[in-house]
């Protein structure tokens, strides 16, 4: 990213992205991706709201628009929110705990390519025939009987990247077990490493559910076996279960990280450090146990029963509790604090009131017999998008405004920042308020179009407005980051000034080794403890020496190519139920788990020593001599 | 500035105002005792909820007066509070009070709700005491089956007033959901087994709405779930009787005109495979594989979206699939305008009664 | 300073080998917390199984009490088991750098892993074709094929993963490099052994007692 990356050519530079096994690097590529996708879930949500603009709208027809809303809720959720958390947490996690890298640096750039190979397959059904069509949440008895390949895409596009979730989530908790400087105990751990380290504990026991229903549903689709065929004995409520057993902690997965970032940002801009630390991480701890306890909730009209209801619904109000404790500490974290208004603190200050409106419609729902009016209505719609944007959206884009100087060394334009925001929040608000009275009217969710007559004209209308000024909002925060990559001033260690914890500690961006050498930790906010005894650098707890660097790879990259290869394969095989299979398909599928098996042979056999940095080099460069 | 606050919060209020929908269709209009129960639960969720939002806005408002940074100095650095148990054992405790306050109707409702013993009650004769209705859900169309009456009808479902309905559900090829708003919360059809659960229709609430409610479907079922619509007529219980004896009397009237006897023939001819016209329920469930057209003249919409008119009725028979895509009638048919005509006047002359 | 060229003596070789080094205490970790995610992934399957046991489209089809035979199932159990104990003397002489007896019984632990998996495609195969048991054949015998396959797909990667390593060290011995690789190798072998103990009980045992 400085000078030398300038001066490196446009080639070298894609390998050394193609092969980095950096967590910066790593983080540069979620945030890329991520956000190529969001812009895309972006797109396809404007396509909804113009399509129901106005009744008997025309401007996609109802399969297209079917595939579209499919495409928006699997995108934002498994190729936007979660990459894009990733991002931040890959950026900001190891510095913040004291770590030179990951615990597996190699996993990491895997689980990236997987997740990008993943998006890519998924994303090219709009090419091959067609996209999945029957929602995010693809129930087994529509998915089956989906046309075409679109939910072949959709199991083993989300499969692949799935696999990559689940290696970043074992990663990201071996980090932060192993990877901690000394003296950082888990109780001074930043409760953004904390928010990780449960929704990636979260990750590891939501995602493996997840990989089995889609297995089986590829296997019901495309092998002929029988899972979900009630003809043949099968049962599609197995789908419901486990979909939701994953479902509703993949909503903690992205919350968790989200109140992490805010309990970041909230503390440097109010010059004071976080209220109930401890209440916070046991409120983090609380919600992420209860968020296994609760999936049924999605089912209470599925007909589980009395018994199974009223538990599930006792279940789902304790998690406002928790919930309700982090609220009230973010209060009184700013309540005789310094707040100074700036762009990630004015999403923090967003994000309040928008997050408890949206979690107390989660608590209406909650009420079993209330749900069953609720349920798969606009009501829902409109509570998901409060909690979706009001928390993870604002969250990110906090975080992109935050993080932006630490990840890239320069700091985006605060004016369009607040252009974006005004934009942003007056248009969420106005997409998504008037759809709680489009539920409660009668509207049902995952319309194509509506009729005339039944009162759901106006509100819809201004519905789709207000997703035009949300549109605006991010195209504003496009230039912006258009903007700010031209501009040529660099920023210092701390370019907030009040930073806490460990990352404003570090140039910006920090060198590839990050410390050279490892902080001792004295106490939660390790930076503001240093800088309040007039230190300008952290305590080192080592002397000077040799740094041991994981080395480059490419091997990742095709490890995941063979798994994508392998998918088309398994598509288009001979046994598929489209009936458009081909001899040729084994033998994709063969070749493609081979590369991946291979790949994987290689990587175990040759050895990976990695390479020692000389402590000179070490000095040279804190003497100035080079960044990056 | 406060101008705009004022203005705003107006419009806010006006637009909240306007929100509680038509009376045939919206859950804020309840029009039987399940709705009522749910909608009473929506009232006080929301009270509770709004006393939390006001509390936390109240909060919020003096953090950001008092607190900011041009208030408070510049170099001013804050007596880092590392936390307070008092204050957060009160936010622990009062929400879990609020929570359950809202449990207790909750968990009441939820059994009162779901309880339907009713369905199996018999008077000393051994017959039911209450109407139950066999729902099956098919793709964008439904058919519902008086299985103690020997009837059967499709799209639309006729009840009678101020009693429970009881209702077992189930679909037939996907997943559907069966709701009624104005009358109570949805239940999933699903393949694999049976629903049951009760509604119930207001006499009073059903005259507001003029006696005819909407009814959706719910749960995503392909490209036209959105017009999966069906009504329900809700009728004082001397009329739904009469009706009923009406259709188990139903006598198919030979055609009065030419052009009805020449609908009949091409619909003998092409439709009846699929089609019945006659409202018993003696073929099974399995082999009824497209709408019971007995009752057809007295439908209140074609397909169960459009209005009644002839001409939709041709536009359907000659293009169901621009109407609802996907359905498994078929796309396009060629037919003569002439056997268009016939075939709607055939249609149109099926009633049970006048 | 070079991991591969540290020299051992079994007086100098750490009691802890695969611990003993930084990424050999993050592989330990990481690994367990793998196998974390696995279970998960076998409840998942177990959980299907036991709701789809015995639903089959119509009376024709096998049932669990009529296709099961414990003493094929019996013999592939105390195989499994055998190799998890010779796995275990591998480890035993790894700590003791016995480099060349840990081989020998690793590569015994791949002879018993490779005749279970042969008993296992007899035992599929005969189910295909003696009672048309097939994977498309039922839910019941979907259910089934995946998660016994499934099992029997990770003693099939196991088996590669361990040859891969004796192979891979044969020329150069043990080291703090490939000590934990031979761990972690050896922890899967007994994380397929335990998930095997379940399949016996819930799938063999629970089925031909009804």
């Amino acid at each position: 990213m400085s000078s030398i990356a300038v001066k490196k050519g446009f080639a070298s530079t894609v390998w050394e992205y193609l092969t980095t096994v950096d967590h910066k690097k790593i983080a540069h590529l979620y945030l890329g991706a991520g956000g190529f996708f969001f812009l895309l879930g972006g797109i396809e949500a404007m396509f909804i709201r113009i399509q129901l603009m106005k009744p008997q709208n025309n401007f996609v027809n109802e399969q297209l628009f079917n595939e579209i809303m499919t495409m928006h809720g699997t995108t934002m959720i498994f190729l936007a929110a979660m990459p894009l958390l990733f991002a931040f947490m890959n950026a900001v996690v190891p510095l913040q705990i004291g770590a030179r890298d990951v615990a597996f640096p190699f996993l990491n750039a895997l689980g990236f390519w997987l997740f990008f190979w993943g998006g890519i397959f998924l994303n090219l059904s709009w090419f091959l025939g067609g996209a999945p069509d029957a929602g995010w949440t693809s129930y087994a008895s529509l998915s089956l009987r989906s046309e075409g390949h679109g939910i072949d895409f959709y199991t083993l596009g989300i499969q692949i990247s799935g696999f990559g979730t689940l290696m970043s989530g074992i990663n990201f908790l071996a980090t932060i077990i192993t990877m901690r400087a000394p003296g950082m105990s888990f109780m001074r751990m930043p409760l953004f490493t904390w928010t990780t380290f449960i929704a990636s504990s979260l990750i590891l026991m939501a995602f493996p559910p997840l990989t089995i229903s889609i297995f089986f549903l590829m296997f019901d689709r495309l092998f002929g076996s029988a899972f979900f065929d009630v003809t043949m004995g099968g049962n599609t409520i197995i789908w419901e279960h486990f979909f939701w057993i994953f479902g509703h902690p993949e909503v903690y997965i992205l919350i968790l990280p989200a109140f992490g970032i805010f309990s970041e940002i909230i503390p440097t801009f109010s010059r004071k450090r976080l209220f109930g630390y401890s209440s916070m991480v046991f409120a983090t701890i609380l919600i992420g146990f209860l968020g296994f306890m609760v999936w049924a909730h999605h089912m209470f009209t599925t007909g589980l029963g009395n018994v199974a209801n009223a538990i599930f619904a006792v279940a789902t109000m304790a998690i406002a509790v928790p919930t309700g404790i982090k609220i009230f500490n973010w209060l009184f974290t700013m309540w005789g604090g310094s707040i100074k208004i700036s762009v990630p603190m004015l999403y923090a200050l967003g994000f309040i009131p928008s997050f408890v409106m949206g979690g107390v419609t989660g608590v209406m729902q909650a009420a079993a017999p209330l749900d069953y009016q609720l349920h798969d209505t606009y009501f829902i719609v409109a509570h998901f998008h409060y909690v979706i944007i009001g928390g993870v959206v604002f969250a990110i884009l906090a975080a992109t405004h935050f993080y932006w100087p630490k990840m890239f060394g320069k700091m985006l334009s605060e004016k369009l920042g607040y252009v974006t925001f005004a934009f942003f929040f007056v248009g969420f608000h106005m997409t998504f308020f008037v759809q709680h009275f489009l539920g409660l009217m009668g509207m049902p969710r995952r319309v194509a179009t509506f009729l005339p007559n039944q009162g759901f004209d106006l509100y819809n209308f201004i519905s789709s407005m207000g997703a035009f000024f949300m549109a605006i909002g991010v195209i504003v925060l496009l230039v912006n980051v258009v903007v700010t990559s031209l501009k040529k001033e660099r920023v210092g260690n701390d370019p907030w000034q009040d930073g806490r914890t460990m990352e404003w500690a570090l140039s910006s961006p920090p060198v590839y080794y990050n410390f050279k050498q490892i902080p001792l930790v004295r106490g939660q906010d390790t930076w503001w403890i240093e800088k309040m005894e007039g230190k300008d650098e952290l305590t080192p707890s080592e002397p000077l020496q040799d740094i041991h660097m994981p080395n480059n790879s490419i091997i990742p990259f095709f490890i995941a190519l063979g798994l994508f290869i392998a998918a088309f394969g398994a598509m288009y095989n001979p046994l598929n139920s489209v009936g458009d299979g081909h001899p040729m398909g084994t033998v994709v599928l063969i070749l493609g788990l081979a590369l991946m098996f291979g790949s994987m042979l290689v990587r175990s056999i040759r050895d990976d020593l990695g390479y020692y940095i000389p402590k000179e080099d070490i000095e040279n460069d804190a003497k100035g001599g080079k960044v990056s | 500035m406060k101008k705009w606050c004022l203005f705003l919060s107006l419009l806010i209020v006006a637009l909240i105002l306007t929100a509680c929908g038509e009376p045939f269709l919206s859950t804020m209009k309840p029009a039987g005792e399940v709705a009522e129960k749910q909608f009473d639960l929506l009232l006080l969720s929301t009270g509770i909820m709004v006393l939390v939002v006001v509390v936390v806005v109240i909060i919020y408002l003096i953090v950001l007066i008092r607190f900011r940074r041009k208030r408070v100095g510049e170099d001013k650095i804050p007596k880092q509070i590392e936390g307070s148990h008092k204050l957060e054992f009160i936010w622990t405790v009062i929400p879990i009070v609020l929570l359950l306050i809202l449990a207790v109707p909750t968990l009441l409702q939820t059994f009162e709700l779901g309880n339907v013993s009713g369905k199996e009650k018999v008077d000393k004769d051994g017959n039911r005491e209450n109407l139950v209705v066999n729902v099956r859900a098919n793709l964008y169309w439904w058919e519902f089956e008086y299985p103690d009456l020997g009837i059967v009808t499709s799209q639309d479902l006729v009840v009678p007033t101020d009693e429970r309905v009881y209702f077992n559900l189930i679909a037939s090829d996907v997943k559907h959901s069966f709701w009624v708003p104005a009358a109570g919360g949805k239940m999933d059809t699903n393949t694999d087994n049976e629903n049951y659960f009760y509604l119930q229709f207001d006499s009073e609430k059903a005259d507001e709405a003029g006696n005819l409610f909407y009814g959706k479907c719910a749960e995503l079922c392909g490209p036209s779930h959105a017009y999966m619509d069906f009504k329900v007529k809700a009728v004082p219980r001397s009329e739904f009787d009469e009706w009923v004896k009406a259709m188990q009397n139903f006598e198919e009237t030979e055609p009065t005109t030419a052009v009805a006897q020449q609908g009949k023939e091409i619909f003998e001819n092409s439709c009846i495979g699929c089609h019945a016209v006659t409202p018993d329920n003696s073929t099974p469930a399995n082999a009824r594989i497209a709408p019971n057209l007995a009752d057809f003249g007295n439908r209140t919409t074609v397909a169960g979206i459009l209005p009644y008119t002839k001409e939709n009725i041709k536009k359907w028979i000659q293009n169901p699939g621009d109407i609802k895509p996907g359905n498994l009638m078929y796309d396009s048919e060629n037919f003569s305008d002439e056997e268009l005509d016939a075939l709607a006047e055939y249609l149109m002359s099926l009633k049970a009664q006048n | 300073m070079n991991l591969l060229d540290q020299k051992f003596t079994p007086q100098t070789w750490p009691e802890h080998p695969e611990t003993a080094t930084h990424e050999g205490k993050n592989k330990f970790i990481g690994f367990w917390l793998f196998l974390a995610g696995e279970t998960v992934l076998f409840a998942s399957l177990f959980a299907t199984y036991l709701a789809l046991k015995d639903s089959v489209p119509n009376s024709e089809h096998a049932l669990a009490a009529d296709i099961y035979s414990l003493e094929l199932v019996f013999i592939m159990t105390a195989i499994l088991l055998t190799s998890s104990l010779t796995s275990v003397y591998a480890i035993y002489h790894m700590r003791n750098y016995n480099f060349k007896q840990m081989q020998l019984w690793f590569f015994i632990t791949v002879l018993l892993g490779a005749s279970f998996l042969a008993l296992e495609i007899y035992e599929f195969n005969h189910y295909v074709h003696h009672y048309n048991f097939t994977f498309s054949s039922s839910a019941f015998s979907s259910a089934y094929y995946t998660l016994v396959g499934t099992h029997g797909a990770h003693v099939c990667f196991g088996l590669g993963w361990i040859l891969a390593l004796i192979f891979r060290n044969q020329k150069r011995g043990l080291n703090l490099y490939n000590a934990p690789k031979y761990y972690v190798a050896s922890l899967y072998w007994h994380f397929i052994d335990v998930v095997w103990v379940f399949i016996f009980t819930v799938v063999y045992l629970m089925g031909i007692l009804g």
